[in-house]
């Protein structure tokens, strides 16, 4: 057990070192990333002005802004980048094998330094993100949300993130029945980008779009854990919403599970 | 004017050869397409769901109604999928070629490099977005509440194609910078984010922040005018405000383009050769 334990420990120690390399190209561009959010500000207050009303949806113009802002938090959790095609990448080039051949499971590997880059991310970024969280603060008009609810947001984020990891490392797995997942790849960002509440929040859409969103798992990977905060689900709702997105999460360790046992068994590596 | 006879048909070449290669994978060039269409149509749809809560984006005289909105966001897939489809994958290759040091071969053939650099490949898929565009702007101008006359329509072409240069411009100077960078990745990403800017109805911008930011984007990197002049050229009345601005978009093209030619040439003379 202590071995075991040694053993991840010290993967996930490696995988944080290697990530702190780049600190200061990773802080920049993390700043860079709210560029878009300065012309949404714009944008929201010219529609708002138009509309000569306070509220569009339930929200008013601050709102939105504190969305767009939460939703880059979430993104910051839910967002794999280079998961599924590295995956696919290792198949493709047989250096999948390795986890075949050593006593490492992949996905517990890659979880890890998932985990790591996270971490990383999170130790570097929080800097730019303060910064402009502080800078936008007006736009919060409620403050912080009772104690509960920032606990709810807390555990959605850790489950946002944990299924943005499953959903991208199964599509990548697929790579051991297709090669090549980049077009499916580009597929799933795009869909995700509309139906994760990236663009706008997702309880502004009309029927039949807001069954399609419950249906399909992408909503919590930005848009639930920002409702959350804003108090926009809130009591038994808020409840079912989290046990859902629990559900989600425990679907996909299974889908994995699933897809890489099968996948291993399809496999075939030749040479050295 | 036989040495523009002959880029002319050496661009058609380098138009062909890509066509040819393209259609060598044709379902990579269908699903290209396909997915550079269904991002537009998302973009779209979250336009369509803001004009299902409001009549207007801005107010009074500069308020942008929904169909010449659309005319607006036309505009923008023009000129990004001529961009996207001529320069877009070029620059990218240009980076690629300082660092590895093919552009080696580039220098040594007898055409200008700029030309080379600029225009060897073509991005065909890139040009559906430009099919979707020409019928939005169709159905978007049957439904605007008064008729263009023959001159907005004869000069929107005109001024989509100097929207067109200006980015041209832009992308080809921070291509040009990975010279003496090595490489610009992050370059690349502040490119998304500018143009970002010029995506929205310049009025947008106002106030103690959005003034200075409109007259940054607007005469220091004239991002705002590519898509501003031509989409109000066609979907609002001719004003003589507007007469300026039509203007100082044709000196801002000039200027760009001369700008990043010393740019290109500048960062040309800094080149060492990594290959040998």
């Amino acid at each position: 057990m202590t071995a075991h334990i040694l053993t991840w420990w010290t993967i996930l120690r490696i995988c944080l070192e290697e990530r702190l390399v780049y600190r200061g190209d990773f802080a920049l561009g993390t700043l860079m990333r709210f560029m878009p959010i300065v012309t949404q500000i714009f944008l929201w207050t010219a529609i708002f002005a138009a509309a000569g009303q306070t509220e569009i949806a339930g929200y008013t113009r601050d709102n939105f802004v504190a969305y767009y802002l939460l939703t880059m938090v979430s993104r910051a959790f839910s967002s794999m980048p280079s998961l599924a095609s590295g995956i696919a990448l290792q198949i493709r080039n047989g250096e999948i094998k390795k986890f075949l051949i050593q006593p490492i499971d992949m996905i517990g590997f890659l979880l890890l330094s998932r985990i790591a880059h996270k971490l990383v991310y999170y130790a570097v970024a929080w800097a730019p993100f303060a910064l402009v969280f502080f800078l936008c603060r007006s736009f919060f008009t409620h403050g912080w949300p009772a104690p509960e609810i920032l606990a709810a947001y807390v555990g959605s984020l850790v489950m946002a993130f944990l299924l943005g990891f499953f959903l991208e490392s199964l599509i990548g797995m697929i790579g051991f029945w297709f090669l090549e997942v980049s077009s499916l790849l580009f597929v799933y960002m795009l869909f995700n980008f509309f139906f994760s509440g990236h663009m706008f929040p997702l309880d502004m859409l009309p029927a039949p779009w807001d069954t399609v969103v419950q249906l399909i798992p992408l909503q919590y990977l930005a848009y639930f854990p920002a409702a959350v905060f804003l108090g926009k689900i809130q009591g038994p709702e808020l409840v079912q919403g989290l046990c859902v997105q629990a559900g989600w999460v425990i679907a996909l360790i299974v889908a994995n599970r699933v897809a890489f046992a099968c996948g291993v068994r399809r496999y075939s590596g030749y040479g050295g | 004017m036989t040495g523009l006879v002959a880029y002319v048909r050496v661009f058609l070449t380098f138009a062909r050869n890509s066509l040819v290669r393209d259609m060598t994978f044709r379902s990579n060039f269908m699903i290209e397409s396909i997915s550079s269409l269904s991002w537009m149509l998302m973009n779209l749809g979250f336009y369509v769901l803001i004009f299902s809560y409001t009549q207007n984006i801005g107010q009074g005289t500069d308020a942008w109604d929904k169909y010449q909105f659309f005319v607006f966001i036309s505009t923008t897939m023009f000129v990004n999928s001529l961009v996207q489809a001529f320069f877009m994958p070029n620059a990218e290759e240009f980076s690629e070629l300082i660092r590895t040091g093919g552009l080696d071969f580039a220098l040594l053939k007898p055409i200008d490099t700029q030309f080379l650099i600029s225009l060897h490949r073509v991005s065909w898929s890139s040009l559906s977005n430009f099919g979707f565009a020409v019928l939005l702007m169709a159905y978007a101008l049957t439904h605007l509440d008064y008729t263009p006359s023959w001159f907005q329509v004869l000069a929107y072409p005109f001024y989509v194609l100097l929207g067109v240069a200006i980015m041209y411009s832009l992308m080809i100077s921070l291509a040009a910078t990975s010279i003496w960078l090595g490489r610009n990745q992050s370059l690349y990403n502040f490119w998304f984010y500018i143009t970002n800017f010029s995506r929205y109805p310049m009025e947008i911008y106002r106030g103690p922040l959005g003034t200075p930011l409109r007259h940054f984007f607007t005469y220091l990197i004239p991002v705002l005018v590519v898509i501003n002049v031509p989409a109000r050229l066609l979907a609002k009345p001719l004003l003589p405000d507007y007469g300026y601005l039509a203007l100082f978009a044709l000196a801002a093209t000039l200027a760009s383009l001369v700008a990043s030619r010393w740019i290109f040439t500048q960062a040309l003379l800094s080149y060492r050769s990594a290959s040998s």
